[in-house]
């Protein structure tokens, strides 16, 4: 039997442990060792105005992407669970499509219909409602729209599980009671869906946090975010200690989230 | 049973939300026909110049072939790996199965830029003592890719075998069966479609993989993502925008193809 099972899982984990956890601990060790042994990267990095600056950025921006996507999620995914079949078919392709397609093409997307000499600003000029072009990317607007627009396929799936698990007798019985539509949504529907509107909030507050491409293209440098600062910290202007330390908080502060989202997964009420 | 259908007010959010979501694939499509060296919209002329720089362009064809490649390389090595993990856990039920998970899909759970970081700790490693799996070579980038990966096959194929039902093994075992007849020929083609699956879904995320092919490699494993991104970060290239219209219609018509075919086969209202 023993040796099925290290046939069997072995493999796998021993080609994670050499590829992912020791080399972790490797970047652990940078952050305690670059330039001199110590914790000096980690009050650097907590001190430093200028990391201190982008990890609050990271966190607004976090914070209202989390929100914008969540609701908007929300409503696409009502139809996609509750609309008649042809509402159904349109809504899981406008889901489906964007979720396909790489980030790239998708901020390239932004890019086209946002820049300078894209598509909104070149129709605005003509119709003669700017004169000069609206800059909504290269700054936290661009960063904000592309994450939004990355996340919403994300948070639909847990949305889609907790809404289908909502008893139709409930909604009829609150009808048969006289509620109108409107209150049936906000007092029977929406609170028997809280616990997919958090587990969507938590995925996309999580996937954000960690966001690379959409905030280096969108932001174009001018509203850097966790992320771009352990690259830039890494390739452009190298300590490697001090990307070593932001990595390992970061990797902390996901791992205490996703704790926590469990702890209250279980909690009561569930 | 009556079911509540959404409203007006509920159809024009919902409506809303779907133009936002298709809106950038569409603003492509313009600027891939402009005639200029730049992001621009064309105004009056169209041109296919951009699409011919994608043919004439050498390093388009190299980029797609050099993500063929790793794609195949990763997913068949992460599907397998993630293939035996998930049995084991399965068939075995072993002590300490939730730590062995924890292990098996931290890449996926870990912020992108940290596993970006690790992997090109580990690959810059490996490059002291080899030139073959190392930084910047094709097979740095498809393990660093199976790795990336794998957590996706394993969550895949734990679901289907969840589905799968335990008595047929049982039945298997009384009849005498080695663990081997169990696997192959009982356990494994009743996930037949879960494999496939995660096959599929590891390709995909390995051809579309940038967050960690950024920090692995430099100059010579250029792969399509790579090629675009190097595109998109200094001068807007609007080649950039053809080749996105090409993976923007695979993606459309194979969505199409399959809407159509589930409304065909299973118009049935399942709700």
């Amino acid at each position: 039997m023993i040796r099925y099972r290290l046939l069997l899982l072995g493999p796998l984990l021993v080609f994670l442990a050499a590829t992912y956890l020791i080399p972790f601990l490797g970047i652990v060790r940078w952050s305690v060792t670059l330039p001199e042994p110590g914790l000096g990267q980690y009050r650097a990095a907590l001190t430093d105005p200028l990391v201190t600056g982008v990890i609050w950025r990271t966190l607004r921006i976090c914070a209202t992407v989390t929100v914008i996507s969540v609701a908007a999620a929300y409503a696409i995914t009502l139809v996609w669970v509750r609309g008649g079949s042809v509402a159904r078919a349109l809504s899981e392709l406008c889901i489906l499509i964007p979720f396909w397609i790489s980030v790239l093409t998708r901020a390239f997307g932004w890019l086209s219909l946002l820049s300078n000499r894209g598509l909104l600003n070149t129709w605005a000029q003509q119709l003669g409602i700017l004169s000069e072009p609206l800059a909504m990317v290269r700054n936290e607007f661009g960063v904000v729209v592309g994450m939004v627009h990355y996340l919403i396929p994300f948070a639909v799936f847990p949305l889609a599980s907790a809404m289908r698990a909502v008893d139709e007798r409930v909604l009829l019985a609150a009808r048969g009671m006289g509620a109108g539509r409107v209150r049936i949504f906000w007092q029977v529907f929406v609170p028997m869906t809280t616990g997919g509107i958090l587990g969507a909030a938590l995925l996309v507050f999580v996937f954000a946090l960690g966001f690379f491409v959409t905030p280096a293209l969108l932001g174009g440098g001018n509203s850097v975010m966790v992320a771009e600062l352990i690259w830039l910290r890494i390739f452009q202007s190298p300590n490697w200690g001090l990307g070593g330390a932001i990595s390992v908080i970061l990797m902390a502060g996901i791992a205490l989230l996703m704790l926590a989202g469990r702890r209250f997964a279980k909690g009561p009420g569930q | 049973m009556i079911r509540l259908k959404p409203g007006p007010v509920s159809i024009t959010l919902a409506a809303l939300v779907a133009v936002f979501l298709l809106m950038p694939l569409i603003a492509v499509i313009p600027v891939s026909f402009t005639p200029t060296r730049y992001l621009s919209m064309p105004s009056g002329e169209w041109s296919l110049r951009h699409y011919r720089a994608l043919i004439e362009n050498p390093a388009w064809a190299q980029g797609i072939w050099l993500s063929v490649r790793i794609g195949l390389l990763a997913s068949v090595t992460a599907t397998l790996l993630a293939a035996a993990f998930s049995l084991g856990i399965w068939m075995l039920r072993p002590a300490f199965a939730g730590a062995m998970m924890g292990l098996a899909l931290l890449p996926m759970v870990a912020p992108p830029v940290v596993s970006a970081l690790t992997l090109y700790f580990f690959l810059t490693s490996l490059s002291k003592v080899n030139g073959v799996i190392a930084y910047d070579t094709w097979a740095g980038v498809a393990l660093a890719h199976a790795v990336m990966v794998a957590p996706f096959a394993v969550v895949l194929l734990s679901v289907a075998l969840g589905q799968v039902d335990r008595r047929i093994d049982l039945a298997a075992r009384s009849m005498g069966a080695g663990i081997g007849t169990r696997i192959f020929r009982v356990i494994l083609p009743n996930i037949r479609f879960g494999l496939l699956t995660a096959f599929f879904l590891t390709f995909v995320l390995s051809w579309e993989e940038i967050g960690v092919t950024l920090f692995i490699t430099s100059v010579n494993a250029v792969t399509l993502p790579r090629l675009m991104w190097m595109g998109l970060r200094d001068n807007i290239d609007p080649a950039i925008a053809a080749i996105s219209v090409v993976l923007i219609g695979i993606v459309v018509v194979a969505l199409l193809i399959r809407t159509i075919w589930s409304l065909r086969v299973g118009g049935r209202d399942p709700g």
